[in-house]
């Protein structure tokens, strides 16, 4: 299997990370190296195998849902590269 | 006293209780040499004067009935630190100040601990040398140019070097067993679900554990039994019977049977190594345990199945740095541009190219190829263990399979890089806990660890098990303090 620069652009379309010619090569690359070692698993027959999604076997529990933390809104959006009063702020959206 | 940098963490809690120390000159004597240590590049923001009047106000009214009695410590940052920065070794996340405070830093403050400063490590926990941080390289105490380990380098460089009596890292592969064995420190990754993950930095969530990093094994228990709790803010925290693992601590393991995987015998492992296990495995007869060969048949899929699940369950952990809420923005000609910008400027290589392995196995027409064939081996890697756990009570392997590695020399090679963790990253894969201990040293005199698998929420038996060889081995670690001017 080989990762193409085409996919290698799709990736970074979904991945929503920008990726030009050049780190695109170089990705496509280290890429198709990782992917070489990870085919490895096609050596096993896992047809009827659960799959493992978590290893704590615990069912989840439920709690009330109930604000814990308050008047922290400032400080959270302190945290934002750019606001506005008490919003968030992003590049225009609609025109 | 002007050794106090010198003494270990039970030594310090005893002299602080019995007066012979006040918290402020533990205090200041760890600030001391952490500021004579800033080539070892360990921290990435220091929090001195705090911590300094932190230990004055305890000094004042000391309550001596907690566990870590105004004990200065250092944290790898990865821990939110409510009111002090917390970066995950990232340029997305340099100017983040958390508004609460992780479960497990918490419990430490809660037991008298003050905090020093936060420590370096590989960006948001994805490497095995502290190269990929944003802010640097780690340097070894061990020697000068060698990586420290990873991903909690500055940790174990801190431990190793004195600048903290102990502290926390966070292991997703073997993030706490590597670096320990690299810095001929004691590492401990505990059960998933033993400590909380409420408020670490997110990088695999079905991996991720918190555990203690020490001079030495009672340390090391010491640190568990303040961290470990059920905690309702993590989905999968488990609510079980937690031992006080350091009053219970025994070297007394005769009767016991320690397993020894054939696979971990790997191909190109250097003599040394297979020689330190052998030695290990002396040792532990020689505390009247009694060991088995076992096999573990799917080990040697453990790298290929990790290296498919983390990065997964990373590209969705870090979706959020999205250049709005917190952290570094870009530029962009619109939403989707920033985006866009800010995620290629704000991660790093290494970060990058797991979230597109991560996408890539999550995309469709992939998913079941991928992530779902990896799902499945990670049962038959699980099913590896609880198959040994019917014959035997721990596993004994190498922590690693060399020692620590220069910097820069295995920085353009990723699946070189990834092979450091061949033998930590089943433990993680199948949830249990895993200590690493220093055992011996190479020929080069670069420290070499030895690693005790437990069954899951058995850490009691694995930390007496490192106890019991700890004693046996009577490892000195050799620090010269060649950073210090």
């Amino acid at each position: 299997m080989s990762i193409d620069l085409k996919t290698i652009k799709h990736i970074s379309k979904l991945s929503r990370i920008s990726v030009d010619e050049q780190k695109a090569e170089k990705l496509a690359g280290d890429l198709n190296s990782i992917f070489d070692f990870i085919e490895k698993l096609n050596e096993l027959k896992t047809d009827n195998v659960e799959p493992l999604t978590s290893v704590a076997e615990t069912t989840l529990k439920l709690r009330s849902d109930e604000v814990k933390s308050k008047n922290i809104r400032e400080q959270i959006i302190k945290n934002s590269p750019q606001e506005n009063e008490d919003y968030f702020v992003v590049p225009k959206v609609i025109e | 006293m002007s050794d106090i940098t010198k003494q270990s963490l039970t030594e310090l809690v005893e002299n602080i209780k019995n007066k012979k120390l006040s918290s402020t000159d533990v205090t200041k004597a760890f600030i001391e040499r952490s500021e004579k240590s800033k080539e070892l590049n360990a921290y990435i923001t220091e929090d001195f004067t705090s911590a300094l009047d932190k230990a004055k106000k305890f000094d004042q009214k000391p309550n001596l009935d907690l566990k870590l009695p105004g004990i200065p410590m250092a944290v790898k940052d990865l821990f939110c630190t409510k009111d002090v920065k917390t970066t995950a070794g990232s340029k997305i996340l340099n100017n983040f100040i958390p508004t609460y405070e992780s479960t497990v830093t918490d419990n430490i403050w809660k037991e008298g601990a003050i905090l020093l400063g936060k420590l370096n490590c590989d960006e948001f926990a994805m490497g095995s040398s502290n190269e990929t941080s944003f802010f640097g390289n780690v340097q070894n105490p061990i020697d000068k140019d060698l990586v420290p380990g990873g991903s909690s380098g500055g940790s174990a460089s801190a431990v190793a070097g004195q600048l903290t009596p102990i502290t926390i890292g966070t292991d997703t592969g073997g993030s706490i067993r590597q670096p320990a064995s690299f810095t001929g420190t004691v590492g401990l990754k505990p059960t998933y679900g033993s400590c909380s993950r409420y408020g670490i930095v997110a990088f695999a969530s079905s991996l991720d554990q918190a555990g203690p990093m020490a001079q030495n094994v009672k340390d090391c228990a010491l640190l568990q039994e303040v961290i470990s709790n059920y905690d309702p803010k993590d989905s999968t925290s488990i609510d079980f019977k937690r031992n006080q693992y350091s009053k219970e601590l025994t070297n007394n393991i005769k009767g016991k049977k320690i397993g020894i995987p054939k696979e971990y015998r790997v191909d190109g492992m250097p003599k040394e190594i297979e020689d330190l296990w052998q030695k290990g495995i002396q040792y532990v007869k020689d505390c009247g345990a009694e060991t088995i060969d076992i096999s573990l048949p799917h080990t040697s899929y453990a790298l290929p199945t990790y290296y498919i699940v983390a990065p997964a369950e990373a590209s969705s952990n870090l979706a959020r740095y999205d250049g709005v809420k917190y952290g570094f923005r870009a530029k962009g000609e619109n939403l989707i541009d920033m985006y866009e910008k800010t995620r290629s400027k704000g991660f790093g290589t290494e970060v990058q190219r797991r979230i597109m392995i991560g996408t890539y196995v999550l995309s469709s027409g992939y998913y079941d190829a991928y992530y779902l064939k990896a799902q499945k081996v990670r049962k038959l890697i699980k099913n590896d263990f609880d198959e040994a756990y019917k014959k035997v009570d721990a596993i004994l392997t190498p922590s690693t399979p060399s020692s620590a590695f220069r910097i820069g020399e295995k920085t353009n090679d990723p699946v070189s890089m990834y092979l450091n963790d061949i033998f930590t990253v089943p433990v993680n894969l199948a949830g249990l806990p895993g200590i690493s201990i220093p055992a011996g040293h190479d020929s080069k005199g670069y420290p070499l660890g030895l690693q005790i698998i437990g069954k899951a929420f058995d850490e009691q038996n694995i930390l007496n098990i490192a106890f019991a060889m700890e004693e046996k081995i009577n490892f000195k670690n050799k620090i010269t303090d060649w950073w210090i001017k």
